[in-house]
């Protein structure tokens, strides 16, 4: 199986917007190792024709599309770190 | 402990026929709370104001004769992950520090309308990720046993409240063992409901086709009425089955003739010879009361741990996405770019198993890796269904025992998150499969809780009731509590 790299770490903090530490990195990289090659076991079964399960079917029906009054936008607002006039507010985006 | 805790039912029944006041037994509680907590530490927050609030107004409904309810006056205990409008959720992580939601979730409404006190919110694994409490990013729980061993988790604190006799009743919630096996180590009854059985509304979002919330309590009887007022469609959780909800109270046949299912040959590996011992003798208790015992093959189970934490992983990947520090929680201004202030709260946000979990999740849903990994483990799950649904078409029940040892030390697992995962090699099958899955205290091991796991078919959550009914009657370990101060 893949050996798990700290440098296959970084990409995948990255793309989970994660910031690591380079001793994270190397931890991560070792653990995950361990618990892919545990999970290799799984490969070794014949899944040829079977349906991948992806939640419990007979669980759950939907309601009818109808709209509904959802919750006040101040009462929301008032759990932003930063935010003003309704909106959030946030450091740059592009450019920089 | 010296004194008699009373059970849910007692409770309800004594405080319905004006034999004691709501607000009596609240203040009775919180008082044990406030003994108990500082060697224990279950709690977040404990919410006195407003449960006493609660409970005058219970007295009130009553004085005016209204029907208060199947819980009045019973005090309850939330884990932190399940929402109480203006009451802090921490999830037990510090990237929701400050967050007061402003909605309630549909069971504490259920629980609620039914006459229950919230006494507080339970401390937790971070996110619901972990088997001791050891990954709360605000204190580790203790176990009311042994203050040396943890309490289990995720939701250990509401566990460990249950057993210390702060409450007779709380909730926890269970992705892949997380109500049943802190109830093994805390030596209670945990049910996890079929899924589907319960509304997730109001809760966190860890793995979104495996979490169920479910009850904590001493004994059967509790458990069934906690079902009761729990279970049932709701709207606002389209998951949610619009299936009618028997009243598991009521009493019914007994063991006689329940056909119970051992996978010997998954119970082989790596179980302790006390915990065995245990399991052999509830086997043979029901046997005596008539039910039949009979040996049965879960192929697949093996590969259930490995499944779990690649479809658990993954999931938790995408829902925990939502944490960047600009709706509500924590945020670290990092001062450059927007993408720098997520880096920055989510790495102080979160902690080393949530990170881990994060960086697994993220890791097999990434291109190149998705067939090996998720969609092969998403087979691997209807694999792992199919074997529950052969077993559970000629049996009632599944019996197996809830983990493969007692509570565990502070620190023993920490440093190996495999041997963690592995600890919940029992519980794990049953999240993936869909069923419902009960812990039982079925005997003591140097003095530490060994619990009895029984699984039924998808919405049979009353053979596991009737099972449990009947292994109670016949036995006494739920009636030992721990000494506590």
């Amino acid at each position: 199986m893949t050996k798990v790299t700290p440098e296959t770490v970084e990409h995948v903090a990255r793309l989970a917007q994660l910031s690591l530490t380079p001793e994270e990195r190397g931890t991560f990289a070792r653990q995950l190792d361990d618990i892919l090659a545990y999970a290799a076991s799984m490969q070794s079964l014949d899944t040829d024709g079977v349906e991948p399960m992806s939640h419990v079917s007979g669980a759950g029906t939907l309601r009818e599309d109808a709209p509904v009054p959802s919750l006040d936008r101040e009462t929301v607002m008032a759990q932003a770190p930063d935010g003003e006039a309704g909106l959030f507010r946030v450091p740059r985006v592009l450019g920089g | 402990m010296s004194e008699v805790v009373p059970t849910a039912t007692d409770i309800a029944r004594r405080v319905r026929n004006r034999d004691l006041s709501a607000a009596e037994v609240t203040r009775e509680h919180l008082d044990r709370i406030s003994r108990i907590e500082p060697v224990i530490d279950a709690f977040l927050h404990v919410t006195a104001d407003r449960a006493m609030d609660r409970a005058r107004a219970v007295d009130a409904a009553i004085a005016a004769g209204k029907d208060v309810g199947r819980l009045a006056g019973v005090p309850v205990a939330i884990k932190d992950l399940l929402d109480i409008e203006g009451v802090p959720t921490t999830c037990g992580s510090r990237v929701l520090e400050g967050y007061r939601p402003p909605f309630t979730a549909t069971v504490v409404e259920r629980l609620e309308a039914a006459g229950a006190i919230v006494v507080g919110k339970t401390n937790m694994d971070e996110f619901a990720m972990g088997s001791s409490n050891e990954n709360s990013a605000y204190k580790p729980t203790r176990n009311p046993w042994d203050v040396t061993r943890v309490p289990g988790g995720s939701s250990g604190g509401s566990a460990a409240a249950v057993a210390a006799g702060m409450v007779p009743l709380s909730l926890g919630s269970d992705t892949g063992g997380s109500i049943r096996q802190p109830a093994a180590f805390c030596g209670i009854v945990g049910l996890k409901p079929t899924y589907g059985r319960v509304s997730r509304y109001g809760l966190v979002a860890f793995a979104s086709s495996l979490d169920q919330v479910g009850p904590f309590t001493r004994t059967i009887e509790d458990a069934a009425l906690a079902a009761s007022v729990l279970f049932g469609r709701d709207d606002r959780d389209a998951t949610s089955a619009a299936l009618e909800v028997p009243d598991f109270t009521a009493g019914d046949g007994g063991a006689a003739g329940l056909r119970i299912g051992v996978p010997w040959a998954f119970l082989e590996k790596g179980i302790d010879g006390a915990v065995l011992d245990a399991f052999r003798k509830s086997l043979a208790a029901l046997e005596s009361a008539g039910a039949k015992v009979v040996e049965v093959s879960l192929p697949h189970a093996t590969h259930a741990i490995a499944t779990y934490y690649i479809v658990a992983t993954a999931e938790a990947s995408s829902n925990l996405a939502r944490y960047d520090g600009v709706r509500y929680g924590l945020r670290v201004d990092a001062g450059r770019d927007l993408r720098e202030t997520y880096g920055r709260t989510r790495d102080r946000g979160f902690g080393a198993e949530v990170k881990r979990r994060i960086i697994l999740g993220t890791f097999v849903l990434s291109s190149g890796y998705y067939d090996a990994y998720y969609l092969r483990a998403q087979k691997v799950r209807t694999l792992i269904r199919r074997d529950f649904e052969q077993v559970l078409a000629t049996c009632d029940v599944v019996a197996t025992p809830t983990t493969p040892s007692t509570a565990f030390r502070f620190g023993e697992k920490t440093a190996d998150p495999l041997a963690m995962y592995l600890a919940d090699i029992f519980t794990v099958p049953v999240n993936l499969a869909g069923n419902p899955g009960i812990s039982i205290p079925c005997g003591f091991a140097d003095g530490l809780p060994i619990g009895l796991q029984l699984i039924a078919r998808t919405f049979d959550e009353a053979s596991l009731f009737r099972a449990g009914r009947a292994y109670q009657e016949l036995t006494d370990h739920h009636l030992r509590s721990p000494v506590m101060a």
